[in-house]
């Protein structure tokens, strides 16, 4: 029996496709198994594809999967777009609705057909139902819980009336029954309950609110924006509780306006936003820089430009996110690689814009945003918090807010402060903000704030690298694509290729250990999900070395497959006289 | 405003800084900032709990003046950093300060949205029809008629009328003042300070380099009587679109919660329904 199960459904947006997933995750965390979900799905409430993807394993997921082993179809054209993303040994399960649904001939899968739509219709007398119907059929074909199941069910649906509620359980069972009665099991996949403890159900996104909150950030100001509002109505929800606010802002130049000015008043405050709020945000930014104000953006990259794909993942923001704005405007650019790296990683965010006093860019997308995973419950103290730093009784008698120092970080006073006024300006000015045009002034006061950054380039978390010691090929990829690309190098090695991966957590300034890494490899592949290879030429242009793209603009995250293809590709071509098998 | 009246003793000396303003002899900016000294010599505020925010343009360095905390920011942003500061503090006494550019043309989007939420902060825009740093081309409240290096045949769009749009916003507090009649618009500063919730001071105040109107002004200008009852918005308007003289004092009034005060009632009341939380506590909602 396999219980390494990656489960795709597709369907219409609006016919329940994404709470069928919800559903069938919740169920299989609670039978204490790993999960890790991706989710597409159209940028309207309704109509348009919709998909869900889950893959539930005994042991820790890294990644979606490569292949789907069961395809659930609401409909033909889910069965169009997705079979061929079906896994080739003809142990690939397709469920499909055989009321809408037809499979082409000769089709090398295990094919369970059910007349879903004609269930829902005649015998539930509710189309809606069509979704619970099949999480019956997985339940009964899979030997999913069936208590969790009418448990989460409960939850759910439980107060939109017994009516309702009622409807829901009988379309379950209905589901659950006709499999019973009609289908005998031919795959080999079984959903089997473990034993686990402290693991926690999170997305990207509830998990950079949840460790926001744990940084002490007490100010929040944003505007709705696909794929970050998440963030905002759970902190909507929960931040006053913490005695903090959350303002919804009339578009993201006020929000992060607000955000600079919480900051000014000594509060940590936040923004999240995606590609086009971020353009927006651009002209502040310099300001934070300039008058050294900290302050966190978290943007949840979408496929751009423009518009773009507003519920696509993309990593496209990078360079915009090093360099937006005018001027030489030094900020901290991170990325967020996993669900717990973001809990961990928000607490890290706000450490290093207070102790550099500049704006932190936080990279996240669409992908890892509303993906939910199993974590292990993060430690809360984990990552120790920090402050600010502030004058000395001696250093307020004759306070200088940009005090010149070997670290360029100055003492920084809050409004309420005695002696510790001062006018914080986006004009160039001394030490003692004075408005200054001198050509000297000019260099010390930018080397200073520039010089600041190297206080975070020394430190835990800057980087992870995952694989032997010893490596032929280099994998650098940047933020959520970790699990993937560890995935992949796992399969790889497996192959008897050596294959090492350096992913860094901190993009800009780039961690010194990135060279170490490029020269101790013969050939690096840099994989992102943009077009122009936009980490590729930052490390070209750091290390004057070429690396090797691979790069995916499909709206989609690389699968771990992609990855391996290419690392045998470089094999091949570039590795030749050294590659050694086992 | 008798600054000998002050019970600590701060006069409104004390909230000069020693750096002199960039400002053209005669510029009315120099009047408001006097305002502005005498208004919080009269309140008695301590520098340390004043937070000047201010935007850019002429005006906009005036933060730089006051013996205060102050934060000078991006072109027309004022509101929203001012919004940020008074809501993570409110504590401090936050006053924001600007031209007509600021507020009206590159800003004004940020009005309507500080009216709703009603930030208690006072706004005092200094309005002299020009953009002056830029060498005076027209601004949203200049004359059709006005020629400029930019609108060399004139402008072509139609002046914007700053009261009857703040009255139609529902601003709680409306006045305009006159940079040339200090004594009675410190009064306005003074008010508009006291209260609580969002004020706008609307202050002509001349362009002496580029577009020197205090004659035309000085002509046309009248206090507004006792008779007027603020709160009466229909009369507010009738006095906002008065054509042949131009009415000073306060011309509307509204009185409701601050922001900040609603902001604080909800984390009583989540407190009170839901109870004090930790991390942990939330992180257990996803076991």
């Amino acid at each position: 029996m396999k219980h390494d199960v990656v489960f795709r459904i597709g369907g219409e947006g609006g016919e329940g496709v994404i709470s069928c997933g919800e559903i069938l995750t919740l169920a299989c965390a609670r039978m204490g198994l790993e999960i890790y979900t991706f989710r597409s799905y159209p940028a309207e409430i309704k109509g348009g594809p919709a998909m869900f993807q889950v893959r539930t394993s005994k042991e820790f997921l890294l990644s979606q999967g490569s292949e789907i082993d069961v395809l659930v179809c609401f409909n033909q054209e889910a069965y169009d777009r997705h079979a061929k993303d079906l896994r080739k040994d003809g142990q690939g399960v397709i469920v499909y609705d055989s009321s809408s649904t037809k499979p082409q001939n000769g089709i090398h899968a295990i094919l369970y057909e059910i007349p879903v739509s004609e269930m829902a219709k005649l015998e539930l007398r509710n189309y809606l139902t069509k979704n619970i119907i099949f999480l019956g059929i997985l339940a009964k074909l899979f030997s999913i819980d069936f208590l969790i199941l009418e448990t989460i069910i409960r939850q759910k649906f439980g107060k939109k009336g017994e009516a309702i509620l009622n409807l829901n359980f009988q379309a379950l069972r209905a589901g659950y029954q006709y499999v019973e009665k009609n289908i005998t099991k031919k795959d080999d996949y079984l959903i089997e309950a473990q034993k686990s403890e402290n693991r926690l159900v999170l997305s990207g996104n509830q998990a950079v609110a949840l460790g926001a909150i744990q940084a002490g950030m007490r100010f929040y100001a944003g505007y709705p924006i696909t794929p970050a509002t998440d963030i905002m109505e759970f902190l909507a929800r929960e931040l006053p509780r913490f005695d903090g606010t959350v303002v919804q802002a009339e578009d993201e130049i006020a929000a992060i306006g607000m955000v600079l000015g919480a900051a000014f008043s000594g509060v940590k405050a936040m923004t999240a936003s995606s590609g086009p709020g971020i353009d927006l945000m651009t002209e502040f930014l310099g300001l934070a820089s300039m008058a050294e104000v900290p302050c966190v953006i978290i943007d949840c990259q979408r496929a751009g430009p423009s518009t773009g794909m507003p519920t696509k993942t993309e990593q496209s923001d990078l360079r915009h996110a090093i360099s937006a704005g005018h001027g030489d405007a030094p900020r901290i650019v991170m990325a967020l690689t996993s669900v717990e790296d973001a809990f961990y990683g928000m607490i890290r965010a706000f450490n290093y814009a207070v102790r550099c006093q500049v704006p932190v860019i936080v990279l996240s997308d669409q992908y890892l945003a509303q993906r939910t995973a199993t974590v292990r419950k993060p430690e809360v103290t984990k990552v120790a918090v920090e402050e600010a730093k502030k004058p000395t009784s001696s250093e307020l008698e004759h306070y200088k807010r940009f005090q010149m120092t070997d670290s360029g970080v100055s003492p920084m006073t809050v409004p309420g402060t005695k002696g510790g006024a001062f006018s914080a300006t986006g004009i160039e000015h001394t030490e003692d903000c004075e408005l200054s045009y001198e050509p000297d002034n000019h260099r010390r006061m930018s080397e200073k704030r520039w010089r600041k950054l190297n206080q975070i380039l020394q430190g835990p978390d800057l980087f992870r690298r995952h694989g032997p010691l010893e490596a032929d090929i280099g994998i650098v990829g940047w933020g959520s694509s970790e699990g993937v690309i560890r995935e992949a190098i796992a399969m790889a090695n497996a192959k008897g290729y050596r294959v090492a991966a350096f992913h860094p957590k901190v993009l800009h300034p780039m961690p010194n250990e990135l060279g170490d890494f490029i020269k101790s490899v013969k050939a690096v592949i840099v994989p992102e999900l943009n077009f122009t290879g936009q980490f590729a030429k930052e490390i070209r242009a750091r290390y004057l070395t070429d690396v090797i793209q691979l790069n995916k603009v499909a709206g989609l995250p690389f699968t771990p497959n992609e990855i391996l293809k290419k690392i045998e590709e470089v094999a091949e071509t570039c590795l030749k006289q050294t590659h050694h098998k086992v | 405003m008798s600054e000998t009246n002050a019970p600590q003793g701060l006069t409104a000396k004390e909230y000069k800084t020693d750096v002199h303003p960039v400002w053209c002899p005669g510029c009315g900016d120099f009047g408001v900032l006097t305002c502005i000294y005498r208004m919080l010599a009269t309140k008695q505020i301590p520098p340390e709990n004043l937070v000047v925010v201010a935007g850019i343009g002429c005006s906009g360095r005036l933060s730089a003046y006051v013996n205060s905390y102050g934060f000078h920011t991006v072109h027309g942003r004022v509101l929203p950093v001012a919004t940020g500061v008074k809501t993570a503090n409110p504590n401090l006494e936050v006053v924001a300060v600007g031209g007509d550019g600021d507020a009206y043309s590159i800003g004004a989007g940020h009005i309507p949205h500080a009216a709703r939420r009603n930030i208690d902060v006072c706004y005092i825009v200094m309005d002299n029809e020009v953009y002056g740093l830029t060498k005076g081309q027209g601004s949203a409240t200049a004359a059709s008629d006005f020629t400029t290096g930019t609108t060399p045949y004139g402008q072509l769009d139609e002046p914007l009328n700053p009261i009857a749009m703040a009255i139609a916003y529902d601003i709680g507090f409306v006045a305009r003042g006159f940079s040339a009649k200090p004594k009675e618009l410190t009064d306005l500063i003074v008010q508009g300070v006291e209260h609580k919730g969002f004020a706008l001071v609307e202050v002509l105040s001349p362009c002496t380099t580029f577009h020197d109107i205090y004659k035309p002004i000085s002509q046309r200008v009248r206090f507004i009587g006792t008779e007027h009852d603020p709160t009466d918005r229909l009369k507010a308007f009738q006095l906002a679109l008065e054509r042949e003289t131009i009415p000073l004092g306060v011309i509307y009034k509204h009185e409701r919660s601050p922001f900040h005060d609603r902001a604080r009632k909800i984390q009583v009341d989540s407190l009170a329904k839901r109870g004090k939380a930790t991390v942990d506590e939330l992180l257990e909602q996803f076991q």
